[in-house]
């Protein structure tokens, strides 16, 4: 990106090193933004489901009412309908917590003063992700033991030469592919959603100080889009912390389904 | 001619993912309609579909802006 001498009036649009805000500190060590909002969304959530579970009655109130409409979802179409009936018990607390994380981080993005996803910088997915690429792989490997998952890796009924070639193709979905995809996912429609509403701020903000005549009045579509591209994300926010859990059930599922 | 080639890769590589993700809602709709009870099976399976197709589109801008002259 060039810059001038004459800083202020060339339009610098805003790109990766926006994304580095430490607050404390500096270099490694900095307590950045996104740990603040990260800690912040942690004690939210603690605070809400601890007070909304603290008296539980067959009559719902409104506020367990609402968290087991989540908690169902979850549970239920995510859960019960992909894992299976028989063994989605044990990564119902995984797919809860993952799930109220993300949601609850992506929606901050859009909250004022607390405007930053903290799923933009690529460390928070990917542990997240690490995390679902440990269970499924333990129990990938619990239950047909360590020959029997490299096995299963291989659907029967195949030519003997299209074996290999098969194997290495799973393996490399099994152990790269998916946890990639799963951060990069989720990494990618933060940033580039964070980026997009930074350009029609910084658009808007540009047009209306430094603009020549007419050019201001192009700042009002900006700052419009700005406002509407805030309402989208509220949906992609939904639908990036559906899609993380929906995927984490999926390869779940594969565990236990021995059609192969 | 100046500018960017990582912006003109990235619109090319664009394109994929809008047909895919086109044809796979195309295809959930066209079930719903024959068949308004399939409606909750299918939407997993679209959304699945949907964001398996997105997730090319993703490493596209997210590429672009890594591999963006820098």
């Amino acid at each position: 990106m060039t810059t001038t001498v004459l800083a202020a009036e060339e339009f610098e649009p805003p790109s990766a090193p926006d994304f580095w805000q430490p607050l404390v500190g500096g270099g490694a060590f900095a307590i950045t933004r996104t740990m603040v909002v990260m800690v912040l969304s942690v004690i939210v959530l603690a605070l809400v489901m601890m007070a909304v579970t603290r008296r539980l009655a067959v009559v719902p109130g409104r506020g367990q009412y609402r968290l087991e409409g989540v908690y169902g979802l979850v549970r239920n179409s995510i859960g019960r309908d992909i894992i299976g009936q028989d063994h989605f018990r044990p990564y119902i607390p995984l797919l809860f917590t993952l799930f109220t994380l993300i949601l609850l981080n992506n929606l901050l993005a859009i909250v004022p003063l607390i405007q930053f996803p903290t799923m933009s910088r690529v460390g928070f997915p990917l542990a997240l992700a690490l995390g679902v690429y440990v269970v499924y792989l333990v129990a990938g490997v619990k239950r047909r033991g360590l020959g029997g998952f490299f096995r299963s890796l291989v659907p029967g009924g195949l030519p003997w030469w299209v074996v290999p070639i098969v194997f290495v193709l799973e393996l490399v979905t099994f152990l790269i592919t998916r946890p990639v995809t799963l951060t990069l996912r989720l990494f990618g429609n933060m940033f580039a959603g964070h980026i997009l509403l930074l350009l029609f701020a910084l658009g808007g903000e540009f047009l209306l100080l430094h603009g020549e005549g007419l050019l201001k009045v192009v700042s009002i579509p900006a700052f419009l889009m700005f406002f509407l591209f805030s309402a989208f994300e509220i949906l992609i926010a939904f639908l990036q912390a559906y899609v993380f859990i929906l995927l984490a059930a999926v390869y779940l599922a594969e565990v236990y389904a021995d059609a192969h | 001619m100046t500018g960017d080639i990582a912006i003109l890769g990235y619109g090319l590589s664009a394109i994929g993912p809008g047909v895919g993700i086109g044809l796979i809602f195309a295809a959930y709709v066209a079930g719903v309609a024959r068949q308004p009870e399939t409606r909750g099976v299918l939407q997993t399976i679209a959304i699945l579909g949907f964001v398996l197709c997105e997730q090319l589109a993703i490493f596209g801008i997210a590429l672009a802006f890594v591999f963006s002259g820098q």
